[in-house]
């Protein structure tokens, strides 16, 4: 293990063993559930995460192929700009009470964060680590969506009787989950030369997926808790809300800990192939036969 | 790529998509490979089905959507896992890539193709399946067609995608199947709550309809869009 990864391990493990005490001591016991309720400091910060890490499969394949071709990246670029500023002008003039011009002002500010990390990044990733990246988001993403399908029916026994229901968010997430899943499995499948950009192609399917799966399914049937983080209806106790939230940290802590190890070992797989092809290539050459490469982290 | 030498490119790449749909329909035409083994597939899905569940009961009206397309979806990947497999017997898939030819026009094309023999196959289905499932639509039947090709064309247009995905991959008659069940559920959905809507004549199918066209719409340009990436794929 790398040093900077050694560091965050050990902050990771401070975030779990804090937000595990303000889950199950410090968070106030729910009143109709009592304590079944504080399965939802795992559930849904693992959701949230899991979320989190498709995006990034998600941004890393859409990097991977727009690098596979100068023209591509062109006209995905103009793309990315016209859609930012969409974003920036339908916010600025979106008419809504809930919108003041603060909030308004925190989601231009993050988009153009996003806009500026998503720009950066596809100037300076190479092919080879945004697939890296890709794999290993997806890998991670697919153990934290487990995690929720796991503890969503432990929940939903004692609380509704039943371990499972066919509701917009359970189905949702069961679908996501197995579209992941078979992302994996196409991954494990195919030729080494092409899996990248077989893989890359199936991410951004499955990712336009997950919104249609969501509609559809809402439209068939919904049972799941509202969201209690929505505007309206729903309210936490500071508390609570201070629990997830900590947890949500140290969750995402956990699995950016996982995706960079798991990218490591893939990019040392990469350098491996790369060197067994280049052995092949030059077998006697042995001047030109590569030692090190370079940025291989 | 195809910006090089863009003189007359709309034209040639509508040549070269009816050149394609020509020449996979007359592949068909002769060998008759596809049809023969996707319609007796379904017929067999559909009779077993209407042994496992009494098709004769007032239920069947419920489960009847379901079934029929069940049947098609298994029908249209027993097609599909064949529909690039003639194109790698001698070497035809890399002529094509060394070719200037527009990838979308054979992306396209192939889709069209597909689209015909599955609908040609429902076509025949169809009506037996009515027979023996004792059905009549009590609602509008013309919405019925607008759901057929609608779903037809959301199986095949993603199914020929994913043929062509898991054409490089190790076991990929297995594989299809895998990456095209999970990412079609909401066009099945779809499909099987506006038939059965239409079948029961209970209420609208229109918003399905529009879900389905969307879906259609989304994946099509989608498919368009990444298909020059994944055939050029090294």
């Amino acid at each position: 293990m790398r040093r900077d990864q050694t560091i965050l391990a050990v902050i990771t493990l401070g975030l779990l063993a804090y937000g595990f005490y303000q889950a199950i001591y410090v968070a106030p016991t729910e009143q109709t559930m009592g304590d079944i309720q504080r399965i939802f400091y795992y559930h849904v910060p693992s959701a949230w995460t899991a979320g989190v890490m498709f995006f990034v499969n998600f941004a890393a394949s859409l990097v991977y192929l727009v690098r596979l071709s100068p023209g591509i990246s062109k006209i995905s670029a103009m793309i990315g700009n016209v859609v930012a500023a969409i974003c920036v002008i339908a916010t600025l003039l979106w008419r809504d009470p809930l919108y003041t011009w603060t909030v308004k002002f925190w989601l231009v500010f993050s988009i153009a964060v996003l806009y500026y990390l998503f720009w950066r990044l596809g100037k300076h990733t190479s092919q080879g680590r945004a697939d890296a990246w890709a794999v290993s988001a997806a890998e991670v993403g697919v153990v934290f969506c487990t995690i929720v399908l796991i503890t969503g029916p432990l929940w939903a026994k004692p609380v509704w009787g039943i371990w499972w229901t066919w509701d917009v968010r359970l189905t949702t997430t069961l679908v996501c989950w197995m579209i992941y899943v078979s992302y994996l499995m196409m991954r494990k499948f195919s030729n080494s030369s092409q899996t990248a950009t077989l893989a890359a192609a199936l991410a951004v399917f499955g990712f336009l997926d997950v919104p249609i799966v969501y509609m559809s399914i809402r439209w068939w049937r919904t049972q799941h808790p509202s969201p209690v983080f929505a505007s309206q209806g729903g309210s936490i106790d500071p508390a609570m809300s201070h629990a997830v939230m900590m947890n949500w940290l140290a969750f995402l802590c956990l699995a950016g800990l996982l995706a960079w190890m798991r990218y490591t070992l893939d990019r040392r797989r990469q350098h491996l192939d790369y060197l067994h092809t280049m052995e092949a290539l030059s077998v006697s050459d042995s001047a030109r036969r590569p030692t090190e490469l370079k940025g291989i982290r | 790529m195809s910006a090089a030498n863009n003189s007359n490119t709309s034209n040639s790449a509508a040549a070269m998509l009816r050149a394609n749909l020509a020449k996979d329909l007359r592949l068909e035409w002769r060998s008759k490979d596809a049809l023969n083994a996707m319609g007796f597939f379904a017929l067999l899905v559909v009779v077993i089905f209407a042994l496992s569940f009494d098709p004769t009961a007032e239920e069947s009206r419920r489960i009847a959507g379901g079934i029929f397309w069940v049947a098609f979806l298994f029908a249209a990947v027993v097609a599909l896992n064949q529909t690039w497999a003639r194109e790698m017997r001698n070497q035809v898939l890399d002529a094509y890539r060394v070719s200037p030819a527009s990838a979308s026009a054979l992306f396209f094309g192939k889709v069209l193709g597909n689209f015909l023999f599955v609908g040609a196959i429902e076509a025949v289905v169809a009506p037996l399946f009515m027979v023996f499932y004792n059905l009549r639509p009590l609602g509008p039947a013309w919405q019925l067609i607008v759901v057929f090709l609608l779903g037809t064309w959301a199986l095949v247009a993603n199914g020929t995608f994913f043929a062509a995905l898991s054409l490089r991959t190790r076991n990929r008659e297995v594989m299809l199947p895998l990456l095209l069940f999970p990412i079609s559920v909401p066009a099945l959905l779809s499909m099987v709550e506006a038939t059965t809507t239409i079948l029961a004549g209970d209420g609208s199918a229109g918003m399905w309809i529009k879900m389905l066209a969307g879906y259609d719409v989304i994946f099509t340009v989608a498919g368009l869009l990444l298909f020059e990436l994944v055939m050029n794929a090294e």
